[in-house]
């Protein structure tokens, strides 16, 4: 798409399995007098790859367990990937440890879905936001320290006198500003919001998502942001990746896809929006359900909800592919011109 | 919202603890009575008529003295006196402090190793965690009287009478301490694995803080509230322990006495019509740890935190 | 007559330190298969309305004042005895959460046919023959299957269509829906909201859907009822409202959509948020956060105006009215 320069996070064929298996004890059976060992693990993500370009925000969107979530936190580092890498500005940082990856810490943060859990009870907001600053910059003076807690609050929206208060005390809107302060703290670069607005009022997802967009432009960052809800992406992305069962099904500039959305799926997720115009609900029906993780459908993930689906579709994985709409389209019906 | 910024004190008064603590008679009595038995334990030297410690001041022909207002009593000893003649009055002050002062110890010591463990073994998980629960499991397996015994038996026939006597007190709080610490160490391990799962462990974790930071520092203090509950029910647990040892003569020695102790020192005089020297140290062991587990269970539903919400 | 009116319905909760009013004034009704939408966001006071209609809210929480008339009868003054023939029988509800409903130990038939039992004298086969109608109404793959499954068996979407066939075994008159969509997925949120309409439709029940999305209600309603702060600020035909909301909230709620600002640019947004109950504004709730607030609306709540078919209560839409009413008879 564009040069490998402007590339700041580059995921690499990655893929995370969750073992389910447990112990080498639970995990032998008897059965029909022989013993049998058996591991069963989650798929959660299945060679994914994406390139966060500089001073984007490119979201990425799918239903529950489509792996979604386990991309924004091993890209964090929260787990380690099963194979493939990340790259951040050209450096590979999935294998560093301890006081390798520190650097990374400061450059890359993280704002989490709910409020309510991602803030520390037994900590006052000045301490929570004060620890992040004296952890990365040691040889920061108090008053410098004080000084940067009251800029971050105040830049968030945050009354810098409620310093001392606890974050019970605030609402989820209160509590998610001062969950992306503690972000900012450290003058990050890139930023992974996981789901960070949609446990939050309507009214109240509006304040954040214009704070998200504020901090982007003064402050220059990239993210990665997560999320559910089509309307959010279409508002706030300039690219979207869908996924499906762990794979990427379709890679677009948000407009592009909005306006063409080539996947089935896509096509699907789309029209099930809740729409203020309509009537009536008028949309896509897929059949069956979203198969689970462990026994992964042969061929194409969507194969089996798919109405476009043929013998490739069960047999052969179909990779993303460049159309001519400027979309990267995973699925052979769109490949062959079917769709 | 709109208030200035609350004192630590303001706080408290404000707290649900506070206000459901004023609305419970039976915890407000409780905390009444284990306080002042805390006090008069503390304060045992200058509250006492006698010294039971001091020998010279025991006269041997006023053993076995009834109570006040029984035939035969002393205004001088209003609970009456023990085979030796110790005042008994003296000696329950006495042996209260020292069955609080084990009963403390232990849990103190308890409540180190068990959240050292619980934590290590929660956070870590995997293999550490497998390691420590089974340890634990043994430990659990063996009561702790049985192991107190032995231990005990065995510290008495090497160090000889006189020489336990001195070091009794640390070695009941010893054994009392490492027998019960998987208690806390399981409640400690199952609040830390329900809070490491909340997101901001993990914002600390992409902060990059390191292990033992996040587990001491942002995940201990959110597990102290079933520690409190617990070690609250472990300090009478630890006296009932104690006492049962001393009972046996494993515990503290006779001029040292405990309550538990008193009660073993007056039970052989229990058929002789001396009563009094078992009953009554007998019944404040008993109020002492009715009302530490009363208040205990009054701090388990105050901290539930289902009811909390209500 | 409406089927369901509730009448100036008062709900507090006596906590320490004096009641909390979650609910003042409430008024609206429902008529026979009609689809009525609750919108609100947390803390408005929407889930608190859908409970104490079937007077179901728990202690501490109490109906202090109003009536709710089904059919003429109060269900507020009724005893626990009359209320337990008319829930889940003539008024049903679904919840956000499908386990709430359905017992783990239990399978589906079993549940289902004691539903059946408790409210009518029928043989377990034919209890059971009802149920299994029930579950291919509701459109599920092979329904005799289901019936001797249990709930932990059936995926999130497989489940609210489980519960939306307990909801209809008894042909309800009302199905009141307390955010039934709000936790499944948008492709499984599509297809249940279609299902739970085409079934009212069918079979003329009304509904009564609570809920915080405004698409939602707006494609399956027909009258909507905005809560703010436990009371209802505009009441009215759901397209008028979304078309043309007249109370500032409601306005402020719509323009808060991602899909109503341009891509890329700030979102409309109210400033503040819900006061919690503790601490309601005096006068009309909203004023702390609204553009228009004057005087009059720290002082007193206003009264509701008729807009079109619309009632609102605003100071700033009864003044508008009265201006427009002025310009006319001068005009004339």
């Amino acid at each position: 798409m564009t040069s490998q320069s402007s590339t700041l996070v580059d995921i690499r064929g990655l893929e995370k399995r969750f073992d389910l298996s447990g112990g080498l004890l639970e995990q032998i059976s008897f059965k029909g007098g022989r013993f049998h060992r058996k591991q069963e693990a989650v798929h959660a993500i299945n060679g994914v790859d994406l390139q966060v370009q500089k001073g984007e925000a490119l979201c990425v969107v799918g239903e529950s367990g489509c792996g979604k979530s386990t991309v924004a936190r091993t890209v964090m580092g929260l787990l380690s990937p099963s194979a493939g890498e990340i790259h951040y500005d050209g450096q590979r940082i999935d294998h560093l440890d301890g006081k390798e990856v520190l650097p990374y810490r400061r450059k890359m943060q993280m704002i989490f879905q709910n409020p309510y859990a991602s803030l520390n009870p037994r900590m006052t907001i000045q301490q929570t936001l004060e620890e992040p600053i004296r952890f990365h910059q040691p040889d920061a003076s108090e008053p410098q320290i004080r000084d940067k807690v009251q800029d971050v609050m105040e830049s968030v929206g945050i009354d810098p006198d409620w310093g001392s208060r606890f974050g019970h005390e605030f609402s989820g809107g209160q509590r998610q500003r001062i969950a992306i302060a503690r972000a900012l703290a450290v003058d990050p670069e890139f930023i992974v919001a996981d789901e960070p607005i949609s446990a939050l009022d309507v009214s109240i997802q509006a304040q954040v998502l214009n704070l998200l967009m504020e901090a982007q432009e003064s402050r220059n960052l990239t993210y990665l942001f997560i999320t559910h809800d089509l309307a959010v992406v279409e508002h706030f992305g300039t690219r979207v990746a869908v996924m499906y069962l762990g794979r990427v099904c379709e890679l677009a500039d948000t407009r592009t896809l909005f306006s063409t959305p080539r996947h089935p799926y896509t096509q699907a997720l789309l029209s099930a929006i809740p729409k203020l115009e309509d009537d009536r609900p008028n949309h896509i029906r897929l059949q069956g359900e979203v198969p689970t993780p462990v026994q992964l459908p042969s061929g194409c993930v969507f194969h089996g909800r798919c109405p476009y689906a043929d013998d490739r579709c069960r047999q052969e994985i179909p990779q993303l592919i460049a159309t001519d709409g400027g979309a990267q389209v995973a699925c052979h019906a769109v490949e062959e011109g079917r769709l | 919202m709109t208030t200035a910024t609350l004192s630590r004190w303001d706080r408290f008064r404000e707290s649900f603890l506070w206000y459901s603590f004023k609305r419970d008679k039976v915890a407000i009595a409780s905390f009444i009575v284990l306080l002042s038995m805390v006090l008069s334990a503390i304060f045992a030297p200058l509250l006492a008529p006698a010294d039971p410690y001091d020998l010279a001041q025991i006269n041997i022909m006023n053993s076995e003295l009834p109570p006040v207002g029984l035939d035969g009593s002393d205004p001088a000893f209003p609970l009456g006196t023990d085979a030796q003649g110790r005042d008994l009055l003296s000696t329950i002050l006495y042996g209260t402090r020292v069955s609080l002062l084990i009963g403390f110890g232990a849990v103190v010591l308890q409540a180190a190793l068990g959240i050292l463990f619980g934590l290590l073994a929660g956070y870590l998980g995997g293999r550490v965690d497998s390691i420590l629960m089974r340890i634990a499991d043994v430990q659990l397996s063996f009561s702790t009287l049985m192991v107190a015994i032995i231990v005990g038996a065995v510290f008495k026939a090497s160090f000889g009478n006189l020489m336990f006597g001195e070091v009794a007190i640390y070695m009941l709080i010893f054994i009392i301490g490492v027998a019960e610490w998987p208690q806390i160490a399981r409640t400690v391990r199952a609040s830390v694995l329900a809070e490491k799962k909340k997101e901001y462990v993990d914002a600390a974790k992409v902060m990059g803080f390191r292990t033992r930071r996040i587990m001491f520092r942002h995940i201990l203090p959110n597990t102290l509230s079933p520690i409190f509950v617990i070690a609250t029910v472990q300090i009478a647990n630890a006296i009932i322990s104690e006492a049962a040892l001393s009972f046996l003569g494993l515990g503290m020695p006779e001029t040292q006495p405990s309550l538990g102790s008193l009660i073993k020192s007056g039970f052989d005089y229990i058929q002789s019509g001396s009563w009094w020297i078992s009953l009554i140290p007998g019944l404040v062991l008993v109020v002492l740890v009715l009302v530490i587990n009363l208040l205990g269970d009054w701090l388990r539903d105050v901290m539930n935190p289902r009811l909390y919400k209500g | 007559m409406s089927l369901l009116e509730v009448k100036d319905l008062d709900v507090r909760f006596a906590v320490r330190g004096g009641d909390l009013t979650a609910l003042r004034g409430i008024s609206f009704s429902l008529d026979k298969g009609e689809r009525l939408g609750l919108v609100g966001e947390s803390g408005a006071g929407k889930s608190v309305a859908a409970f104490s209609i079937l007077n179901l809210i728990a202690r501490p929480g109490y109906i202090a004042a109003g009536q709710i008339l089904f059919e003429g009868k109060d269900l507020a003054a009724m005893s626990e005895r009359e209320l337990r023939k008319i829930r889940g029988n003539r008024i049903a509800m679904i919840f956000q959460d499908p386990m709430m409903t359905l017992n783990p130990v239990l399978t589906i038939g079993t549940q289902m046919v004691e539903a059946l039992k408790a409210h009518r004298r029928i043989s377990t086969r034919a209890a059971r023959d009802i149920a299994l109608n029930k579950l291919r109404k509701v459109q599920i793959p092979s329904p005799e299957k289901r019936l001797d499954q249990y709930p932990h068996e059936l995926s999130g979407g497989m489940r609210q269509r489980v519960i939306i066939a307990i909801a209809l075994l008894l042909d309800p008159e009302i199905i009141i829906a307390d955010e039934p969509t709000t936790a499944l997925d948008v492709t499984i949120q599509a297809e249940i909201m279609a299902l739970l309409l085409e079934l009212c439709e069918q079979d003329n029940v009304a509904l009564m859907l609570i809920t915080h999305d405004l698409g939602v209600v707006s494609q399956v309603t027909q009258r909507m009822l905005v809560m703010y702060s436990g009371r209802i600020i505009e009441q009215g035909p759901t397209r008028e409202i979304i078309n043309d909301a007249q109370h500032p909230y409601t306005q402020g709620l719509i323009n808060a959509l991602p899909q109503m600002g341009e891509p890329g640019e700030r979102l409309f947004q109210i400033p503040g948020s819900m006061p919690s109950l503790k601490n309601v504004p005096t006068g009309c709730p909203f004023h702390p956060r609204c553009g228009f607030a004057t005087d009059q609306c720290k002082r007193r709540m206003p009264e509701y105006v008729r807009s079109g078919n619309v009632d609102v209560a605003c100071y700033e839409v009864s003044n508008l009215i009265e201006q427009e009413k002025c310009m006319q008879e001068v005009e004339s």
